[in-house]
């Protein structure tokens, strides 16, 4: 049954009906499962992956940052409590505990380049035992999640061959 | 001028080439009609093709192929199905199972020898034996069994002249796995009547509900047995061209005799190539034939919901649906769908008699042009009412 996550991940518009067929399985026993996940928190949502540089009219109006966030850790909490706070905000979308020379890295995504630094000076920097931000622009996304960005392959096949 | 080649001349053209032809012309034509994977090859083993031309490798290699790729192929063949192949002198690459076929085929037979080619198969089996010298003798097999070889009919057609007997499984067109039984029975007529067995396994990774036998390792096959495989289907490399022999030292060898005068060698990159597929990639091969199996249970699943008699295929990626209850032929029912709902399939007749009644379906096509063509099919089924 872990099938169907793997499949759902990929492609969350399968049908109950298609998923029932493609692992040879019950239908009324995939959709079992699949409530019994989503009561459970295992499946979280179902969202789509959008190429907001193909949508007419919103091209630039979104920019997405890499933020490196160097934290001062603090006893019992390490440094859960302010990736906690930052995580919090809506702009972040992503927070993660990293090796290396920053602690933190979170994507922040603001309407502009101002937006962002006006985050990250004011928001983010200014939380406590927060001492060092490096912020990086995203200027393209070429994959994201698994999925490429860039044209797919044309079927270069001919159209019948043995 | 003087006749052309009398076996080659007498050779029909595939009756495939007139299919393509017309949906060549065609606009927003689905395609069932494809024998190879809609995958691209995985990036990896493009990656490492990339590398080896930056490093020029453009070379020959040895007439019966790089050792590394040798050593992996006959390990992976015991690993995988107990079948056991010295790398040295019982296996040679080929350009691709074509070139592998066309050389047993030359090394087994003597003019007029008789080859036993249980049908439906694939199209270049009955041609090649002519090429070679040889004369085919189709048996049929029948799609109320699932299309498995009847030893017994098998047994009746062979002669004092029959040299060896010609199957491929998972077979093109019909998507049938050879059951152990039926190939035990082969091996014991083989051995009675003293004849080779060549076995096409280009389809071995893509089977879906057993496991695949390699007919060279079924008990007394080994010294008669010639296997047959490749690159292009599971890791989807057709053109690449670059597949495999291996078979008993004395046939082998003069494999390698045949391919140096006439192939020299399977292109180097190719070679270089196949060797990071089956070092690397076999969780890019594992992923696509779980694809293929989702694709062949959904794309089945609907021509039966549409009203075509089709029993799940057990390997490669074709579904082999009766077409019977339209009342329509077989070449008929496919040029019809062509022109009138534009979905390509071939015709079962072109894969021998025993296919008339059936269309080959590929489900090497992304699911939602496969659930189109669903509906495209029932559609024509409809207007046949």
């Amino acid at each position: 049954m872990r099938e169907i996550l793997e499949l759902l991940e990929r492609d969350a518009s399968l049908s109950h009906d298609t998923l029932a067929t493609m692992i040879g399985r019950p239908v009324a026993e995939v959709s079992a499962q699949i409530a019994a996940w989503e009561e459970a928190g295992v499946i979280r949502r179902y969202k789509a992956v959008v190429d907001w540089e193909k949508v007419d009219g919103t091209e630039a109006t979104e920019v997405t940052a890499f933020i490196d966030v160097a934290v001062a850790p603090a006893r019992g909490v390490g440094f859960d409590d302010v990736a906690e706070r930052i995580s919090r905000f809506d702009e972040v979308r992503s927070c993660y505990l990293v090796s290396g020379g920053h602690d933190l890295r979170c994507t922040v995504v603001g309407s502009n380049i101002r937006a962002v630094s006006d985050f990250v000076s004011r928001k983010l920097s200014t939380i406590d035992r927060v001492t060092a931000t490096a912020t990086h622009f995203v200027l393209h996304t070429h994959k994201r999640d698994g999925d490429t960005f860039f044209e797919p392959e044309p079927d270069h096949r001919l159209r019948v061959t043995p | 001028m003087k006749p052309l080649n009398d076996v080659i001349s007498a050779c029909p053209p595939s009756g495939i080439r007139r299919f393509f032809d017309i949906a060549a012309e065609m606009d927003d034509v689905i395609s069932l009609g494809v024998g190879e994977p809609d995958f691209v090859t995985p990036w990896r083993i493009r990656e490492a093709g990339i590398f080896a031309l930056e490093h020029g490798y453009t070379t020959y290699t040895s007439n019966a192929g790089l050792p590394q790729l040798r050593r992996l192929i006959c390990a992976e063949l015991e690993k995988r199905y107990a079948a056991q192949y010295a790398w040295d002198t019982e296996c040679l690459i080929t350009t691709g199972v074509s070139e592998g076929l066309d050389l047993a085929l030359r090394v087994l037979l003597n003019p007029g020898d008789e080859v036993v080619v249980p049908e439906p198969c694939y199209v270049a089996y009955e041609p090649c034996v002519s090429f070679a010298g040889g004369t085919p003798v189709r048996v049929a097999t029948r799609w109320e069994a699932d299309f498995a070889i009847d030893p017994a009919a098998v047994e009746a057609a062979i002669t004092p002249r029959t040299k060896a007997i010609l199957i491929g499984s998972p077979a093109n067109p019909t998507g049938a796995v050879q059951p152990r039984a039926a190939l035990e029975g082969l091996v014991r007529l083989a051995e009675k009547h003293d004849l080779y067995l060549i076995s096409d396994e280009i389809y071995d990774r893509l089977t879906y509900d057993d496991t695949h036998v390699c007919l060279g390792a079924v008990p007394g096959a080994r010294e008669r047995t010639v296997v047959l495989g490749g690159f292009s289907k599971a890791q989807a490399m057709t053109g690449w061209r670059v597949g495999w022999i291996c078979a008993p030292q004395a046939v082998a060898e003069l494999c390698v005799r045949v391919h140096q005068y006439t192939m020299l060698c399977a292109p180097h990159v190719s070679q270089i190539a196949a060797v990071e597929a089956l070092e690397e990639a076999d969780g890019d091969v594992r992923e696509m034939v779980a694809d293929y199996d989702r694709r062949r249970r959904v794309f089945a699943k609907g021509l039966r919901e549409i009203g075509l008699e089709c029993p799940e295929p057990g390997g490669a990626f074709y579904a082999f649906p009766s077409i019977r209850s339209s009342g329509l032929d077989s070449e008929t029912f496919a040029e019809r769908l062509l022109h009138e709902e534009s979905v390509a399939v071939v015709p079962g007749n072109v894969f021998g008699p025993s296919g008339e009644g059936h269309i080959r379906c590929s489900y090497a096509t992304a699911l939602p042009q496969l659930e189109e063509a669903l509906v495209r099919i029932d559609r024509f089924l409809g207007s046949l009412r």
